[in-house]
């Protein structure tokens, strides 16, 4: 397989073709490819991107999490966005996994950016990423015991009854 | 002992000894040679490091968290508080991030005065950075050379937003206002002027034979590890990967220009300079070319959902206080998706990662800090080196401590 440029279809095709079921899910959003795999493939799908001669994804631009707590069973998603310089392609990968067991596997491997990224992952949202060599807290202090950025934290103390939103969304 | 020794320093150094010996030493996090609040603890064998320990998120302020209950308009004054040093662009990136999600196109106009305020910003954070260079070697005249053109820059900031550090500039869909004819002739004079006194500031510098043995060789890294450890900006550059986003994936009509992406080769402390040093340059002339080819036009774009209306039509038109009163309580209906924008700021590749619900805050939004990212291999960089060349290491990687800690 060689690909002189690479475009959303080309792209979505390749994976497809590899890995066939493996691929759950994808959408095009402004223009960039979301595929969703399943979280004990990130490993491998994501090597393979990296190291394909015709894609060369090896640039990790990002990792974070987000949290969705109303879809049970899957309610936190890992998302990657990589890019090939080579070919100047981004897309971006998304893995879903449970909040009872928030467990991936650590892309440290990959990359050496990861690292950092996966701390912070883990410091907000609590995601285990197993074969880390280092996960622990980054940015907030070490004996805190939740992890913030989930959704069941309000941002204000939820006691306050001097303001009402009511009438302006969440 | 000498009569010179007065305090038996002789007799110390012959019988204390710290050969073999390693010691901690707790660098931070108000050292006032780390620029900001960094902590490392270092192993060292005398003054070398065996190993370093950064501590990072004194100053984490949640920005991430803040950001999902706020407006989209009421985010861009917590983008200012990520890297302080050029508050502009991230200011604009993240205007140009909903215009992205809300499918809204600027005028050409808006474009290049985009880029006249990003490329001041540039210029700004990139002298900072040299000067404070110069500092750690122990060259304060420099500094204060170029702080004297940081501050025409920041009156330019304020004539155009009314504020120098926390810029809060511009409008999601444009400018506040056109710029003025103050500004236009500061920025006309600072283009006549600023290259004098550059060039004084690069003849003290750049080809000092003083400067350049203390800083060739100081915290290399090599292009492959620069990648693997997601470097972007100039330290990228320096290590020698042409990676630059303005020409990659052009935003905001930086295909019009043209300009030179310098690269170093070593990826240390002098090509880190500079890098830096030809990117004012070019900076410089791509302020230039916008202000010679500025188009005739509108300096806004006509989205009265996202841009407030003049204040008098606020008080005579029902449409204009109907769109101020849902701007101002952050009721703009705004589309359902996931968009990453990414901006070329002054230490790198600044992305903007938001995901929208069609609420009337980010669902979830997620900054790309590219220090934040690039500062991890800080450890391996000064690993072996002296401690000297680690607090160099430190301030020419151009680490932002508000950025770093969001």
């Amino acid at each position: 397989m060689s690909m002189a440029e690479l475009n959303n279809e080309n792209v979505l095709k390749a994976l497809t073709d590899t890995f066939g079921d493996a691929i759950l899910h994808s959408e095009m959003q402004f223009g960039m490819l979301n595929v969703e795999i399943p979280a004990d493939r990130n490993l491998d799908i994501i090597g393979w991107l990296k190291s394909n001669e015709s894609l060369k994804m090896e640039f990790l631009t990002d990792l974070c999490a987000v949290h969705y707590p109303e879809q049970k069973g899957r309610e936190l998603a890992v998302v990657y966005h990589l890019h090939s310089w080579t070919k100047n392609y981004r897309m971006r990968i998304k893995c879903f996994i449970s909040a009872q067991k928030p467990e991936i596997a650590s892309l440290t491997g990959l990359y050496n950016a990861a690292n950092w990224m996966e701390r912070e992952t883990f410091d907000f949202y609590g995601v285990q990423f197993s074969g880390h060599p280092d996960l622990r807290r980054i940015l907030n202090m070490d004996e805190m015991d939740y992890h913030p950025l989930l959704k069941q934290y309000a941002l204000e103390d939820e006691t306050r009854d001097d303001k009402d939103d009511s009438f302006f969304g969440r | 002992m000498s009569q010179l020794d007065t305090r038996n320093y002789d007799k110390f150094v012959s019988t204390e000894t710290i050969d073999g010996e390693i010691a901690t030493l707790n660098l931070g996090p108000t050292h006032p040679a780390t620029h900001g609040v960094f902590q490392n603890v270092m192993k060292v064998d005398g003054e070398r490091i065996i190993s370093s320990e950064p501590t990072i998120g004194y100053i984490h302020r949640a920005f991430e968290k803040l950001a999902e209950r706020r407006p989209y308009n009421q985010i861009t004054p917590i983008t200012d508080r990520l890297n302080y040093c050029s508050s502009p662009i991230n200011n604009l990136g993240w205007h140009m991030t909903v215009e992205k999600l809300a499918g809204i196109h600027v005028p050409k106009k808006v474009d290049y005065m985009r880029v006249i305020i990003m490329e001041l910003a540039r210029i700004a954070d990139h002298l900072v950075c040299n000067s404070v260079i110069g500092v750690d070697t122990g060259a304060l005249t420099g500094f204060t050379y170029v702080f004297q053109e940081r501050e025409k820059i920041y009156e330019m900031y304020e004539e155009v937003c009314g504020a120098r550090l926390t810029t809060n500039i511009g409008r999601i869909g444009g400018f506040e206002r056109e710029f003025s004819p103050v500004f236009m002739a500061k920025l006309k004079k600072f283009l006549k002027e600023f290259h004098i006194k550059f060039q004084e500031f690069d003849n003290l510098l750049t080809r000092n034979r003083i400067f350049m043995d203390r800083v060739i060789k100081a915290g290399p890294i090599s292009a492959e590890k620069a990648i693997s450890y997601g470097f972007t900006g100039p330290n990228l550059r320096a290590a020698g990967v042409d990676y630059d986003l303005r020409v990659m994936n052009p935003y905001s009509s930086y295909e019009d220009f043209d300009f030179i992406i310098p690269v170093g080769q070593d990826g240390d402390t002098y090509d880190r300079f500079i890098v830096r040093q030809e990117e004012i340059r070019q900076s410089l002339s791509i302020i230039q070319q916008a202000l010679d080819g500025m188009p005739e036009g509108a300096h806004h774009t006509d989205v009265p959902a996202f841009y407030l209306p003049p204040k008098e039509e606020v008080y005579r038109s029902m449409e204009a206080l109907i769109y101020h009163f849902k701007i101002v309580m952050g009721e703009t209906p705004i589309p359902v998706g996931e968009v990453y924008h990414a901006v070329e700021g002054a230490n790198g590749e600044l992305g903007y990662y938001l995901i929208s619900d069609g609420g009337r805050t980010p669902y979830r939004l997620h900054f790309r800090r590219p220090c934040f990212i690039y500062y991890q291999a800080y450890p391996e960089m000064v690993k072996g080196a002296m401690l000297s060349d680690a607090i160099l290491t430190m301030s020419s990687m151009n680490v932002i401590a508000g950025e770093l800690d969001a």
